[in-house]
């Protein structure tokens, strides 16, 4: 899935430059959708299987808002980029909704049930989601009409495309705006419920409203991530393909790498599993015929497997406390 | 004493597998059916469940879902009885049918294979599977739960890569390659002396490859299902439930869980590999794409939709999952039918039936078609999606549990308990 830049950078520093920019941005994707997942592992203690088919939604609905609808263009006209911007906003809005339906219809009557339970479920609407939206709507490639396309800029020799500036941006925001959340009434309700939903019930906080929030704000934030993974030099000039669903999949070494229920593991996480990707793909690309084709999708898992033999909990995660 | 339903005076009636007469009879009845139907004998085939599995269509259909229950079973061991989340089962079977088609595959210019018979590759793919399993433990037996399913979904991950590296062994990803026949040979020999994958003649019959592979897989099953049933009631069956039911209880009362999460996930791989290899051998040419997450989520969709932890529950769900894309066929097939009979309701099932036209409806009967009339298959993996959600919210012991409540309303009818 990753197509890397045909350009290439004339010298040693300037190779460097443009590897890192490729893996932060990377990075920041990994740790976009990780913070989905650990928003809604914080709230119902589960890891959402679906959220690849969230993300895959979430460029559909883009497609349909920005090109066939053209949604905040047809009455606004103004440059094209606050528009799409605008569209995504839209899109976000329409995946947090449907996750609120599903959450409602799917999740809800499960409180207190054991969390194997839920994700199994999760894993039954991975199926139906992507199903639906591959068979059913992806029979052709959707464009998203992202409008700075494949543009890249110069930094020295280096090529650095713009997709990776609005990655990083993105996530820069969604970091800053989890911060936040979780400073605020809900955030901390959200808190306690992870911590024991028992307790949180007893104290008074709307178990069923804090999941409503984690699954609309995870949905929007998958499709968010599965936007941004389909830009330029990710995805094949910024369309929406199933491939997307699986990018989600390799997101999730990112998550179980920095902790399950830590959003400063998500983004350390990410980061690192970015980074741990791209330089590999990079700097090991003359050991290809030994490492076979594309392994560089494989180093996510690969980092995966040895944090967790070092720290079984993540870098920032909990230590689940086990009482007899 | 007799006749008093749950009535034991000793441990070992208690743990009996078939403690009463009723079970013992219906085993037998059972096996007897089992061993009769696909042959068309004069007084069977008008039974018409058994007549309907006979038919050789189907019969292959019952020999997919005898293999796939082999790997069911294993999950069974490592979810059902361990309480082990597994997401990798998948990539077990595709070890199996690699070691297979290593051991018993031709050689060619870019293929590797050795040629051995079958009763070289098919207990080996389980011990290779089983090996691979020992050997991942030590992260594995470290993580709970969730982590623990992330963790071996990579494996899924891992693997297939390694088949893109080595496309020598289980050919190129989207093709893969011929697997060794289900014959069986002494050694490198011509002529294998039994033969289950050609038509034939055995003894007094003529049987169809379907009908021979039938009875292989049929020993097969029953053999690895006993096996199975039987570990539930020995010392290391109970460990693991303790494990499953309260590690940490587990652990204090001395239970050794390293090595009893270890063992589950090597008998588990060994009956993945083994199911993985014949299923190989069994299509003939399968694409190494083929053990992916997808096929790892059937597994766990056969478990949760039989009921999780009860063999018989591994053979419901089996049945249901392997089953289901035919009945989905059929069904469409009978509402095309019903449409084009201009029949009193024709217009009803016109309603859900598309052409290709677009003419409004929801399922396409064309078999190429893709696409919002929605092809049967779809349907069907999105009716297996819905029916674990259904499944879980509703009846979390899944068709077994329904079984029980059946069986428990008709054993105090007509009072209510």
């Amino acid at each position: 899935m990753t197509v890397l830049p045909v350009v290439l950078a004339a010298n040693a520093v300037d190779t460097f430059v443009q590897t890192f920019f490729r893996g932060a941005a990377l990075g920041s994707l990994y740790a976009l959708l990780a913070l989905s997942f650990v928003l809604v592992f914080k709230a119902t203690q589960t890891v959402n299987f679906a959220q690849g088919a969230m993300a895959l939604a979430g460029t559909w609905f883009l497609s349909m808002v920005f090109i066939d609808w053209e949604i905040p263009g047809r009455w606004l006209g103004g440059p094209t980029w606050l528009n799409w911007m605008l569209a995504v906003v839209v899109a976000a809005l329409m995946t947090g909704v449907l996750g609120l339906v599903v959450e409602r219809l799917t999740i809800r009557p499960l409180i207190g049930q054991p969390v194997f339970t839920m994700a199994m479920v999760t894993l039954g609407l991975e199926v139906v989601i992507q199903v639906v939206s591959v068979d059913a709507v992806f029979l052709t490639p959707r464009v998203l009409g992202v409008p700075w396309g494949a543009d890249t800029f110069r930094i020295g020799g280096a090529y650095v495309a713009w997709s990776y500036v609005a990655a990083m941006c993105m996530a820069a925001l969604a970091f800053i705006w989890a911060w936040r959340f979780f400073k605020t009434r809900a955030g901390v309700a959200m808190r306690a419920t992870a911590f024991d939903q028992e307790a949180a019930l007893a104290q008074g906080i709307n178990v069923g409203r804090v999941f409503a929030i984690a699954w609309c704000a995870g949905a929007a934030l998958a499709a968010l991530s599965g936007i941004f993974a389909s830009m330029a030099p990710w995805g094949p000039a910024g369309v929406a393909s199933r491939e997307g669903a699986f990018f989600v999949f390799r997101a999730l070494p990112a998550v179980v790498l920095g902790g399950l229920d830590s959003a400063v593991g998500a983004l350390v996480g990410g980061l690192i599993i970015g980074f741990a990707e791209v330089f590999a793909g990079q700097y090991l690309a003359e050991h290809a015929n030994v490492l076979g084709y594309g392994y560089q999708q494989v180093v996510p898992y690969v980092v995966m497997l040895i944090g967790l033999l070092i720290r079984p909990y993540g870098i920032f995660g909990t230590k689940e406390v086990r009482r007899v | 004493m007799r006749g008093r339903p749950n009535l034991y005076t000793s441990y070992e009636a208690e743990s009996q597998l078939f403690p009463t007469m009723t079970h013992k009879v219906a085993l037998a009845l059972g096996l007897m059916v089992l061993v009769l139907m696909p042959f068309d004998l004069p007084v069977i085939d008008q039974l018409p469940l058994v007549r309907f599995l006979g038919d050789s269509i189907w019969l292959r259909l019952v020999n997919k879902m005898l293999i796939f229950t082999i790997g069911a079973l294993g999950l069974h061991l490592l979810s059902g009885l361990a309480g082990q989340l597994s997401l990798g089962h998948a990539f077990f079977g595709g070890v199996g049918a690699s070691t297979a088609v290593l051991m018993g595959g031709k050689a060619s210019a870019n293929l590797w294979g050795w040629g051995l018979p079958m009763w070289v590759w098919l207990p080996a793919a389980g011990v290779v599977a089983a090996l691979i399993g020992i050997a991942i433990a030590p992260t594995a037996v470290r993580v709970r739960g969730l982590y623990l399913g992330i963790v071996t979904l990579g494996l899924v991950f891992i693997g297939l890569h390694l088949s893109r590296m080595f496309p020598e062994i289980a050919g190129p990803g989207d093709l893969g390659r011929k697997w060794p026949r289900m014959e069986l040979r002494l050694w490198k020999e011509e002529e294998p002396f039994l033969d289950f994958s050609r038509d034939g003649h055995w003894l007094w019959f003529d049987a169809t490859k379907h009908q021979k592979t039938y009875f292989f897989l049929l020993v097969i099953v029953v053999l690895m299902a006993w096996w199975v049933a039987n570990l539930g009631r020995t010392r290391t069956g109970r460990a693991l439930a303790a494990i499953r039911d309260r590690d940490i209880a587990a652990e204090i009362m001395g239970v050794h869980e390293y090595r009893y999460k270890t063992t589950a996930f090597a008998l588990s791989s060994f009956y993945a590999g083994v199911s993985g290899a014949l299923f190989a051998s069994f299509v003939g040419q399968v694409p190494p794409e083929q053990w992916s997450l997808r096929a790892s989520v059937t597994f766990l969709a056969a478990l949760l939709i039989g009921g999780m932890g009860r063999v018989s529950g591994v053979f419901m769900g089996s049945f249901f999952v392997i089953m289901s894309t035919r009945f989905v066929e059929e069904v469409v097939d009978w509402a095309k039918h019903q449409a084009e009979a201009e029949g009193l309701f024709s217009g009803f099932f016109d309603f859900f039936i598309s052409r290709g036209t677009g003419d409004g409806g929801l399922i396409s009967v064309a078999e190429t078609a893709m696409g919002y009339p929605l092809p049967a298959s779809a349907l069907d993996e999105i009716i297996y999606g819905v029916l674990i959600i259904v499944f879980l919210l509703f009846e979390p012991l899944g068709l077994s549990g329904i079984w029980i409540k059946v069986r428990n309303y008709w054993k105090g009818w007509p009072f209510s308990y």
